[in-house]
């Protein structure tokens, strides 16, 4: 499978400050990438050097087959880009903004541009000054979801959306699956989780995981609790077991998912009346990453 | 009003750079130009010289506005730089007040503050506030930096007051204007063109002479300010008219700010088109979209002001007409037509420094609109950089060339009908403003070079017009040596009409203003967005 963008060992400093330091990142054609980190971790600035807007000082990415800082006017043609926070000319109306940009970029699918105002019940005959941040945000995503592009860059694009115009949003991005290939930046898991086929997370400046959702949750843990026909039998003493609670015949726990299989054995031989397992979240991957730069807890 | 002071201290906090620079700037250049005019005016029969060329040239009457006592440095200072000082502080004010209201409602920040515990007039009684402060305290430091050199305490403070009085009522001019539209730009284009219609009201007034409608000067604030009579009688009443005007104004604002809403204007916003003509589709469509309505605002601004001035210079003849002594003296420095040529080369000196001007901000557009991260969603298009730039660089460069050939126009159309020759006086005038434009190209090539190379202090370029500005109309007064002089491309523009047209300094000032825009675009190319 051939790469959208392939981006390795990028470093960009701004004085001081190392925004990103030796990140990889590698998007696949066609696929729904989600791009994860918390806010100041890199995540607009690897998009804007992946735009040709910033220069990076060391390593490689390549954007579409080519050099997104030489080649960015060429390349552009080819995609489009929602910034995380949109900003309009005051003069000019939402749908003449969406046309500059379609046409900016090479093309716009007019009835696209129709469907998608439609949906996110946009009114285009409004100036820039007069829209809600949500509003702007919807002029930048129509612009770029009914523009004739091959990549859609978007960066924390629901942010300001309510979560009627999310579901909207999410409903559109799945449309697009395997037609273009899709890069999506956001701190938010349940949006990641749901469209994308895979996952970049950041952190620093660095990547720190990479994967499918189903490679990342062997790295996690799910969770099991069940009701027992006796004694729970053999569990604590369990290789990969967290956590574990007995009320009588009750019993709470955690499990590394390369474990389950040996934890639900050990269930069995108790006899099981009920059990729900929860899969795990992206919340809990995200929170095991960044558990150390979480403020300490002290009662 | 509960809050107003909170907020005063918040303005004097943001602005603790700001209005020191353009009080102590202010008050500096006034003091300084008085000194001058001791070594330049410093003998009985010097004074008495000016005043008999001064006291009656109309182009002097029109610039500056009639001199009333030329027996004291006061007197002269209050003709040379009056209206100047006034202007500047008034242009202070307006800045000021649209800075801390409407800006600061635009931008998101007052709703901030509106949901704290503040009257709803509280942000506008502190713009208020801090603006007449600071313009009182320009009229204060001028009265007693006066005094200091020895001019007559009551005069002084006339004339201090009658700078502090010009600021306080564009006070409430600029009250008013952020009270009308939604944005401060729109708000202080308002103001800004109330101060030209006020200069240019005062200028047909007090050249107009004895039968002509004299009585304009009474209707222009900057008016008012000649007509206090600092040195020559202090005329206090006068000032008492400032004051009321003033107090009208921010009354009024006060009034629609109770009407209205936040962030609303008192011009409607209307719907716009839910679809782009066909003409906005590039980076040039956008860029005539953003910059069209400043180049025809300059235009028609322009072509009036020339006319004016146009309309002055048949005067200057009958001046010396009716003087046949002094038309005597004038033949033979070249004749009444050379004096007439004089004084359209001069005026056109000014509209060449104030198409510069409309360069700069036709320049700097480009950093508003990265600094306002809209360049930003543009350059992620199939647009190149290079286009970019130049699609904005086309209304400076060409812009200017439209704009200073409107004043031209202006002024022939006017002077040629009243010495009936208008084709000839078209071509000549029109000509005559070109020849000022690779000197406003070189203005744009500085800004365009510090926006490529720091664009962070992109805004710098407006210090160079400054400087370039006190250099034409100070550096003659205050006797600076041809080397400083030299610094300002203005300097080397032949003083046409009137003056050998040489094309030597024009192909130079370009090849400098080309290099300055190669490097400054260069550098652009090869630097980060944001």
């Amino acid at each position: 499978m051939t790469a959208a963008i392939s981006v390795s060992g990028l470093v960009k400093t701004f004085g001081p400050t190392r925004a990103l330091d030796g990140l990889d990142l590698t998007v696949r054609e066609g696929e729904v990438h989600g791009f994860l980190g918390p806010n100041g971790a890199g995540k607009s600035t690897t998009i804007r050097v992946l735009l040709g807007l910033l220069r990076a000082d060391a390593g490689t990415a390549i954007l579409l087959g080519g050099d997104p800082w030489r080649d960015a006017a060429a390349l552009h043609r080819r995609l489009a880009y929602v910034p995380g926070d949109v900003s309009l000319w005051p003069n000019l109306t939402g749908g003449e903004v969406i046309d500059l940009l379609g046409r900016l970029r090479g093309g716009l699918n007019e009835k696209r541009r129709k469907v998608l105002l439609d949906r996110f019940e946009l009114d285009p005959r409004k100036k820039g000054r007069t829209y809600s941040k949500g509003n702007r945000q919807k002029v930048a995503l129509v612009a770029a979801l009914a523009s004739d592009v091959e990549l859609l860059i978007l960066d924390e694009p629901t942010s300001g959306l309510d979560p009627l115009m999310e579901a909207v949003f999410q409903e559109a991005v799945n449309e697009e699956r395997g037609r273009r290939t899709v890069l999506l930046s956001s701190h938010i898991l349940a949006e990641v989780e749901a469209l994308c086929d895979r996952v970049s997370i950041i952190r620093n400046g660095r990547t720190v995981e990479s994967g499918t959702l189903a490679d990342l949750r062997h790295l996690t843990r799910t969770s099991v609790s069940a009701e027992l026909a006796g004694a729970p039998n053999g569990l604590a003493s369990l290789a990969g077991v967290h956590d574990l609670v007995v009320e009588g015949q009750r019993v709470k726990f955690e499990v590394d998912t390369d474990h389950l299989d040996g934890a639900l054995r050990a269930l069995v031989s108790s006899g099981v009346r009920t059990l729900t397992s929860q899969p795990p979240t992206l919340e809990e991957l995200f929170l095991r990453h960044y558990e150390d730069e979480l403020p300490k807890v002290t009662s | 009003m509960t809050g107003t002071l909170a907020l005063v201290r918040l303005a004097l906090r943001r602005d603790r750079l700001l209005i020191p620079v353009w009080v102590l700037g202010l008050v500096g250049i006034t003091l300084s130009t008085a000194s001058a005019m001791y070594e330049l005016y410093g003998t009985e029969a010097l004074r008495q010289q000016l005043g008999v060329t001064a006291g009656s040239n109309p182009a002097f009457l029109a610039m500056l506005g009639p001199i009333y006592d030329y027996t004291t440095i006061g007197g002269i200072l209050a003709w040379r730089w009056g209206v100047f000082g006034g202007l500047l502080t008034a242009l202070m004010a307006m800045f000021l007040v649209t800075r801390h209201t409407r800006a600061e409602e635009e931008t998101g920040r007052l709703e901030l503050i509106g949901s704290t515990v503040t009257g709803r007039h509280a942000p506008l009684a502190a713009a208020v506030l801090v603006a007449a402060l600071a313009s009182l305290l320009i009229g204060v430091f001028v009265a007693l930096g006066l005094i200091g050199l020895g001019e007559d305490a009551a005069g002084s403070f006339a004339l201090g007051l009658a700078f502090a009085g010009a600021g306080w009522v564009f006070t409430g001019v600029g009250a008013v204007a952020a009270q009308l539209t939604e944005s401060a730009r729109t708000a202080n284009a308002i103001a800004g063109g109330v101060l030209g219609a006020s200069y240019l009201l005062r200028a047909v007034g007090d050249a107009a002479g004895d039968q002509g409608p004299q009585w304009l000067t009474w209707l222009s604030p900057l008016g008012w300010l000649e007509l206090v009579k600092a040195f020559a009688g202090d005329r206090w009443w006068v000032l008492g008219l400032s004051l009321v005007m003033a107090v009208v104004l921010v009354g009024v604002a006060a009034v629609l700010v109770a009407r209205r809403d936040l962030t609303a204007g008192l011009l409607p916003t209307r719907l716009g088109p839910a679809r782009a003509p066909a003409s906005l589709g590039s980076a040039f469509g956008l860029a005539w979209r953003l910059q069209r309505g400043m180049l025809l605002g300059w235009t028609l601004s322009l072509f009036v002001l020339g006319a004016v001035y146009g309309a002055v210079a048949r005067a200057v003849e009958d001046m010396l007409k009716a003087n046949p002594a002094l038309e005597k003296v004038m033949s033979q420095l070249g004749g009444a037509g050379a004096i007439v040529d004089v004084y359209l080369a001069s005026i056109l000196g000014i509209i060449g420094l104030f198409s510069a001007i409309y360069v700069v901000q036709a320049t700097l557009r480009l950093r508003v609109e990265e600094s306002d991260f809209r360049a930003e969603p543009v350059l992620a298009t199939s647009v190149r950089r290079v286009s970019w730039v130049g699609s904005h660089l086309v209304f400076a460069t060409l812009g200017v060339v439209v704009v200073l050939a409107a004043a031209g126009l202006g002024a022939g159309l006017v002077h040629g009908a009243r010495v009936g020759d208008v084709g000839g006086q078209v071509a000549r005038l029109v000509g005559s403003a070109l020849a000022h434009v690779p000197a406003v190209w070189v203005v744009a090539g500085i800004a365009l070079l510090l926006f490529g190379l720091v664009p962070k202090l992109a805004s710098v370029s407006w210090a160079f017009l400054v400087v370039f500005l006190v250099l034409g109309q100070l550096g003659p007064l205050l006797e600076l040596d041809q080397w400083a002089m030299d610094l300002s491309p203005f300097t080397h523009i032949p003083k046409v009409p009137g003056a050998d047209p040489t094309a030597t300094p024009l192909v130079w000032l370009t090849v400098v203003a080309l290099a300055f825009a190669v490097v400054g675009i260069g550098a652009f190319r090869r630097r980060d967005i944001g």
